[in-house]
């Protein structure tokens, strides 16, 4: 399990490249990270690095936080996620120490991790990608639904698991093996090539692409 | 749109563009890679849309060559881009000059436009 640092969705642009090509990127702020807490096995049971990105105000956090973060004697952050990670690779890391952009190269492979745009409740088509039904030859009200839903005695019932409407987005999502157009790590900027999922100034978690590691 | 973004697209934009908008003709010298020689090719044409946006920005190109209209879409800053001439000033009441696809002929014409 790679590392990961979080960051910050900033938006697409586009990127020329010297054959002419035009390439789409997603602007991405990443880090610095700051590690909270070590969590491991024999105190957590599991091991996982917890890191903290973007400093807030002290009258912002409320108490029980504050405990958390004097702790380690580290300065409030807004956005706290945990790293799953090897106790072997844990080790390596102290409370306290920043996580950047720079342990990314240019040309590398990354999985981006994001929660996506919430949908509310969809349908039938946006929600699973369902045909619906023709938009002429005596269709009525029917163009956006699914149809059947199974058989008639025999089950008897609707089988679990059935694709129906309901709500959409809003989940975890990984996006895997985006490659690195550019890195400025002085600016702790990340540009990847392609979408990210999730909206503008929202929170993504990059690691090193799990299928693209020796 | 967000300024770290907005400070991305302005760098590695084009300096010595001249001025041009819909309506235009122009002469634009366009690189091409044969193997492993270049040479330039030319492409010549009225300006029928500017979609603007920094590096973004692209413009088309419209010309009728042999009776078979062709349009070209080429992104302003590409490296590949090697000169724009811009050949005659047109006078036209639109940003975008979609119509011009549906003429043909004499009425397929842009006026100049008068420098006082």
């Amino acid at each position: 399990m790679p590392i990961g640092v979080i960051g910050k969705k900033l938006g697409m642009t586009q990127v020329l490249k010297e054959n002419g090509e035009a390439v789409p990127v997603t602007v991405i702020e990443l880090g610095p990270c700051t590690v909270i807490q070590k969590k491991t096995k024999e105190t957590d049971q599991y091991n996982a690095l917890q890191l903290g990105f973007t400093d807030k105000k002290e009258k912002k956090t409320n108490k029980p936080q504050m405990g958390h973060f004097k702790k380690s004697g580290i300065s409030p952050k807004k956005v706290l996620k945990e790293i799953r990670l090897e106790a072997s690779e844990i080790e390596k890391y102290e409370v306290g120490q920043e996580i950047k952009a720079d342990i990314f190269e240019e040309g590398e492979h990354v999985d981006v991790t994001a929660t996506t745009k919430g949908r509310g409740f969809a349908g039938v088509m946006k929600r699973h990608g369902f045909h619906g039904a023709p938009a002429s030859h005596g269709t009525g009200d029917y163009k956006r639904h699914g149809g059947s839903i199974g058989s008639g005695s025999w089950p008897s019932k609707v089988f679990k698991g059935m694709k129906m409407p309901g709500r959409m987005g809003g989940k975890q999502v990984t996006v895997q093996n985006l490659k690195i157009e550019n890195i400025r790590s002085d600016q702790n900027l990340l540009l990847v090539k392609g979408a990210v999922p999730g909206a503008v100034n929202g929170t993504v978690i990059v690691k090193k692409a799990i299928k693209k590691c020796a | 749109m967000n300024t770290i973004v907005r400070s991305l697209e302005k760098e590695g934009l084009k300096e010595n563009i001249p001025d041009f908008v819909p309506g235009d003709s122009l002469k634009v010298h366009i690189k091409l890679k044969e193997g492993d020689r270049e040479r330039i090719q030319v492409f010549e044409g009225d300006v029928i849309r500017i979609r603007r946006g920094d590096i973004r920005t692209t413009f088309t190109v419209r010309k009728v060559s042999y009776g078979v209209a062709v349009e070209r879409i080429l992104p302003l800053h590409s490296p590949l881009i090697d000169k724009i001439e811009v050949l005659r000033k047109g006078k036209v009441r639109r940003a975008k000059l979609y119509y011009m696809r549906k003429r043909m002929g004499k009425k397929a014409r842009i006026k100049e436009k008068s420098m006082r």
